[in-house]
């Protein structure tokens, strides 16, 4: 078994709780243990990207200094890598990450604002959770799975922080294939949109969910033009906008018929051939059960 | 008439201050402290209530219990020659040299209404009263401001990932000094945030207290009437009788 | 007759200064606006945004632009010039919210809102409208 430091982030253990379970227990079967920072904060996203600001790097920081901590105490050895699953969380510590490094006078004042943690010393580095099984190889997650995704059509959802800005990116900004190449592991058919790397309308959710149906109403509307039955993502803001603001598409287009919206790591809970508690179906807002059961994919 | 003596001199005996009826050429260590600004001269190892006293104020906010319990005398201080800024309940704290001292008695805080049993046990009510957590840095100058030693920041981090039980655990010993509050760059007031999130994991989390059930019922069954009346009928001096011969558990 | 073409020189240092990005590299081509996903929203365009930095005109910071912004990195990744846009409408941000004008005001967002949002969405929003 791999262990390595895994963040959650704030929402993985509320409203994206599904994303965490079915996460951790396909890593399982891959034979990689996630193991959750013993202590941690919120990241903060988003990246603050003023060239003075170092109050919003404290929050990021901290995070990686935990990591530090788990090798300190023996919990993992010689892992000073972090694995996230929200992709905002991603974006967020690895940037942060990276800016604090680029100067070692930053690096030294942020380590004296946080006078009670042990200095940072800048060796973590940040991974998503795809980066991982990339590195792993595709074949042999193909080799996992006990009930391949026949004929259900997925739509590969990147949204902007995985693969954008390029030096923080996992994957090329314009034509990212990663989640392509995962689906079709799984034995999904993948159905590519041209706006896989649209932006979902990310925080104007909380002021300006008008726009952001807009926006997601552009997405999933691609979905349905290019025959896609459902879409698989990797970040809790790009879900709540694509499948609870469906409610606001609908508000806009009455005609709209909608789409089931799943994380990529439930896709391969199922794949798995894994218990549907793990999967956590009863978060999703758009109930996936129907079109699963319609395709003879539900684990019970 | 001479009763009434001994009262008002039992009165005048039981708030005079420490060093009452002390010749001040017998007090052999003396600081100097700094009172918003102003310098003063005061008899070393007095708490800071008491030196503030001696120096000549009278506190009419920001005094309570006097006993750290009530945390009403929040304090902010500098020590001379150092830039930090530290953070002291008055009546718990000896005074040193060059301390340079003011009075939080109150920290200004709009404190929401709510019928607990009408609310919902999940994160939902947290951001109905409070959304502004969400903007939370982690700086921890919550938990370097509290004079309880209590892990502030991380029992707001606990919220924000829905742990009430971490919340509501840790945060038990507050004082609502407020010390938190005024220092927090994303001003969220730590104090009355930590009081919702008790009650609903009082209320919604934990079990029922079995033994509260059963005192209820006792008493409606009216277990203790008897002795209810007969304790109405006794005389003031029964009564302090009663009082004195009480039997105390010692722990 | 007299047009008022050029700003405050100090305006475009300061956002030089905060956002860390030299705008005179900019050619005016239009690829930001062209993949921005809100460019149809703004009264200002991401490209006119930067052609108002460059000559220092401070009513660029009363439009929408910035506030409209999904800091989606879009147009960043295509910029021929590799200038970072997102940077420059931060900078502009934190001009405002330094002064302390906020953009959103917490309590304005109604309660139904507030109990359905998961923290990640009030946590990103109090971070870019916030101060």
């Amino acid at each position: 078994m791999i262990k390595i430091p895994y963040y959650p982030g704030c929402t993985l253990k509320t409203t994206a709780k599904n994303f965490e379970t079915s996460a951790i227990e396909s890593a399982k079967i891959l034979g990689v243990e996630l193991i959750e920072l013993p202590k941690w904060n919120c990241c903060g996203t988003v990246f603050s990207m003023t060239t003075d600001d170092l109050m919003h790097h404290l929050a990021p920081i901290r995070n990686l200094i935990r990591v530090q901590e788990m090798n300190e105490k023996g919990i993992v050895k010689n892992e000073y890598r972090v694995v996230t699953l929200c992709t905002m969380c991603f974006n967020t510590l690895k940037r942060s990450n990276l800016f604090v490094k680029q100067d070692p006078e930053r690096l030294k004042k942020i380590n004296s604002l946080m006078d009670e943690e042990k200095d940072y010393q800048g060796n973590v580095k940040v991974l998503h959770f795809l980066e991982i099984l990339k590195e792993l190889g595709f074949e042999q997650i193909r080799k996992k799975v006990k009930k391949p995704l026949q004929n259900l059509k997925v739509v590969p959802y990147y949204g902007c922080l995985m693969v954008r800005p390029e030096d923080v990116g996992i994957d090329k900004p314009e034509n990212p294939t990663i989640l392509k190449e995962l689906f079709e592991a799984l034995g999904a058919e993948v159905v590519d949109i041209p706006f896989k790397t649209r932006c979902c309308g990310s925080y104007q959710t909380v002021n300006r969910k008008e726009l952001v149906a807009e926006l997601v109403f552009d997405i999933l509307n691609q979905v349905r033009m290019e025959g896609g039955e459902c879409v698989g993502l990797s970040c809790p803001l790009c879900a709540f906008n694509l499948d609870n603001r469906q409610d606001e598409v609908k508000k806009l287009h009455p005609e709209f018929s909608m789409v089931p919206v799943f994380y990529f790591t439930q896709l391969m809970a199922v794949a798995f051939g894994l218990n549907e508690k793990i999967c956590g179906f009863e978060l999703n807002h758009i109930n996936p059960k129907p079109l699963l059961e319609k395709k003879g994919l539900l684990n019970v | 008439m001479g009763e009434t003596l001994d009262i008002m001199e039992r009165i005048r005996e039981s708030n005079k201050s420490v060093t009452t009826g002390l010749d001040e050429k017998d007090i052999k260590h003396w600081v100097t402290i700094y009172i918003m600004g102003k310098a003063y001269r005061v008899p070393a190892d007095l708490t800071l209530m008491q030196a503030i006293e001696f120096a000549g104020y009278r506190f009419i906010r920001g005094a309570g219990c006097r006993a750290g319990f009530c945390g009403a005398c929040a304090t902010v201080y500098r020590k001379e020659g150092d830039y930090k800024l530290r953070t002291a309940m008055a009546c718990q704290t000896r005074v040193e040299d060059g301390m340079y001292l003011v009075q939080i008695p109150f920290a200004p805080a709009e404190k929401p209404s709510y019928d607990i049993s009408k609310e919902e046990a999940s994160l939902s009510v947290v951001f109905k009263y409070f959304p502004e957590i969400a903007r939370c840095v982690s700086c921890n100058t919550c938990t370097k401001a509290c004079p309880q030693d209590l892990e502030v920041m991380d029992c707001v981090q606990a919220i924000l990932r829905g742990d009430f039980k971490f919340a509501a655990e840790n945060s038990f010993e507050c004082i609502q000094c407020g010390l938190c509050a005024m220092r927090c760059p994303a001003e969220i007031v730590h104090y009355h945030l930590f009081q919702l999130v008790r009650r609903i994991h009082g209320k919604y989390n934990l079990p029922p207290e079995p033994n509260l059930k059963k005192r209820i019922e006792e008493i409606k069954e009216g277990k203790y009437n008897e002795e209810f009346e007969r304790i109405l009928k006794l005389s003031l001096e029964e009564l302090k009788e009663m009082y004195r011969k009480r039997e105390i558990k010692l722990d | 007759m007299a047009v008022k073409l050029l700003g405050d020189p100090k305006f475009s240092e300061k956002v030089k200064e905060l956002s860390g990005e030299d705008v005179r590299l900019c050619i005016q081509c239009g690829m930001c606006s062209s993949g921005c996903p809100t460019a149809s929203k703004m009264d200002i365009t991401p490209r006119k945004m930067v052609r108002l930095i460059q000559l220092g005109r401070e009513e660029v910071l009363n439009s929408k632009t910035m506030w409209v912004c999904l800091s989606c990195f879009t147009c960043v990744v295509r910029c021929p010039r590799k200038i970072d846009l997102a940077k420059l409408g931060e900078a502009l941000r934190q001009i405002r919210l330094r002064k302390g004008l906020d953009h959103i005001h917490i309590s304005e967002i109604p309660e139904e809102e507030r109990k359905k949002l998961p923290q990640i969405a009030l946590v990103s929003n109090f971070r870019k409208f916030t101060s």
